[in-house]
């Protein structure tokens, strides 16, 4: 650990004449440089879908746990009485904030996506429905349906699970996605400099054959490579962040039309987290460099 | 060859003669001592064919050889034995002590910053000065202050004084001859190994090296120079008492009168 630890020390220091050692390569600095600005863009998108996927999967969870809905199905001359009665239950049920019966005109409202705004609703045997919110320490749903069973036989409960459980996992999912798209960025940059740093290797075979003649140790010639794809893969990686952020930045806020698509900026802190991307790039930048450098001087022995 | 090319800054002390504790005087005025670099019984094959076998060197301070043969013989892969470039497939490579089998490349990359090494086709960093270049040796060891304080006389020494400034490419075969081997002793190397080292040249330049390396060897440094040259090898008869060896028939022979 403690020759890592000197060896970034050297590295951030660095050696002006071990880095003149290696003659200056412009394909493989633009490559380089475009490949972390291309990945840390992308990098951007996938942090900002993972966080907006998770902060949809939070409301949602949130929402919907703390929301349930009692539905009452009775003949039409008890459906008044049992709807007191599950009120009256309700009002005394801990963790639970407010209850209140769905009006007609509201009931009509839900159903006529379905049926059309025209729905005889005093024609139809129509349940009545109650929407009952809970507080922060929630009820215990068993309880109540006993208690249910017991005081207002047609009621039947529903807590939302069946509807909540698959929503959340889909978010859960797509969240996963954009991590596993942050891994693969990375999986991908590393992939990249390693290329791009064998290249520059072979393309500087006289330079290491030279460097070896006059006593120059692998780790030395290895330092040259690995401070300049380093700094390049930082350099690179800080300006696609910016344009990342950049474009995350002119994405129509949240509050303008509503929804996930439109809500994919960051928030808050948030906006803080892109700038580990650069610090990130040279960290895999750092190590997939030192790893083809040292491979390759080995294979060139 | 100017004093003040080859010393250091401190204490006047002589870079390239640095005594050393197990060094005799040979009949012949010569340093010598126990040896630093030792071939003994070494075999080289390569592609299933035997290159050479049954090869004892023994390269001591003060010794001067010139190795010779035809084309083919072997001479430069002999080089490459002795500086840890190749490893032999019999017999043994002592290098300063240490048998290069058991060498690591750090000991390697070590060891060689005691053997100046000059090739033929002398490589050099083509996008660094000339100045630079000569530097790189001590520049690879964390040695660059102690290099900056005589490399300039060190390029007067072999003649590019006025194009310390030039790079490479820009220098004519002798000069990068002389460059080639400013290079290899600027870190006051115990051996000197040079292949080649008037291939690319005409005969004054070459009678110019040579005269370079017998004044290091004067200095009590270990020379050996493959060489298909023999006027080279009688014209260095005169200056410097060298053994002189023929890599024929895939053996090692010492050379006779015919030279």
């Amino acid at each position: 650990m403690k020759v890592r630890i000197g060896f970034l020390l050297s590295l951030l220091r660095g050696d002006p004449l071990a880095d003149r050692a290696v003659p200056p390569t412009g394909y493989t600095a633009r490559i380089t440089t475009v490949t972390s600005a291309a990945m840390a863009i992308l990098a951007v998108f996938a942090l900002a879908l993972a966080l907006a996927t998770e902060r949809m999967a939070n409301r949602w969870t949130g929402e919907l746990a703390r929301t349930s809905t009692l539905r009452i199905s009775a003949p039409p001359d008890q459906t008044a009485a049992q709807t007191v009665a599950a009120l009256r239950v309700l009002e005394t049920t801990p963790g639970i904030a407010a209850a209140r019966a769905l009006t007609d005109e509201e009931q009509r409202a839900l159903l006529s996506p379905w049926f059309g705004p025209d729905l005889p609703l005093d024609d139809l045997p129509m349940p009545r429905l109650i929407e009952i919110e809970e507080d922060e320490t929630g009820y215990d749903p068993t309880g109540l349906r006993a208690r249910l069973v017991a005081e207002v036989p047609g009621a039947m409960l529903d807590d939302h699970a069946r509807w909540r459980r698959p929503l959340v996992a889909a978010a859960e999912r797509v969240r996963l996605m954009g991590l596993a798209a942050i891994a693969l960025i990375a999986l991908s940059t590393t992939a990249m400099i390693t290329l791009a740093a064998q290249a520059a290797l072979y393309a500087n075979a006289q330079v290491i054959r030279v460097l070896r003649l006059v006593g120059a140790r692998d780790i030395y010639i290895a330092r040259a490579f690995v401070r300049r794809f380093t700094l390049r893969a930082l350099g690179g990686a800080a300006i696609g962040t910016a344009t990342g952020v950049a474009a995350i930045a002119v994405l129509p806020s949240g509050d303008v039309a509503g929804g996930f698509l439109t809500g994919l900026a960051f928030s808050g802190w948030e906006w803080l987290l892109p700038l580990l991307i650069p610090p990130a790039a040279a960290i895999t930048a750092f190590f997939a460099t030192r790893g083809a450098a040292l491979r390759a001087l080995r294979s060139q022995s | 060859m100017p004093e003040t090319a080859l010393r250091t800054g401190q204490g006047g002390t002589d870079r390239l003669n640095r005594p050393r504790s197990s060094v005799t005087t040979s009949a012949h005025g010569q340093v010598e001592g126990d040896p630093l670099i030792d071939l003994t019984q070494v075999a080289y094959s390569y592609g299933g064919a035997e290159l050479f076998s049954d090869v004892t060197l023994a390269l001591s301070p003060g010794s001067f050889h010139f190795l010779t043969g035809p084309s083919g013989a072997g001479k430069t892969t002999l080089l490459k034995l002795c500086y840890g470039d190749l490893v032999a497939t019999a017999g043994s490579v002592s290098i300063f002590g240490t048998d290069s089998r058991r060498m690591t490349r750090d000991d390697i990359a070590r060891a060689r910053r005691r053997i100046g090494i000059v090739h033929q086709d002398c490589q050099f960093l083509d996008h660094l000065p000339l100045r630079d270049n000569v530097l790189l040796p001590m520049t690879v060891s964390d040695r660059q202050d102690e290099g900056e304080s005589h490399v300039d006389d060190l390029l007067a020494w072999v003649g590019l004084g006025g194009q310390s400034s030039l790079l490479p490419p820009q220098l004519s075969g002798g000069e990068r001859q002389r460059a080639a081997l400013a290079r290899a002793v600027i870190t006051a190397p115990d051996v000197i190994l040079a292949d080649e080292p008037t291939g690319n040249i005409d005969w004054d330049m070459s009678q110019r090296l040579l005269n370079l390396l017998v004044e290091l060897n004067r200095l009590g440094k270990a020379v050996l120079v493959a060489t298909h040259d023999l006027n080279l090898i009688r014209a260095a008869k005169p200056q410097v008492s060298a053994r002189t060896l023929r890599l024929r028939n895939r053996r090692l022979q010492t050379a006779g009168a015919d030279l």
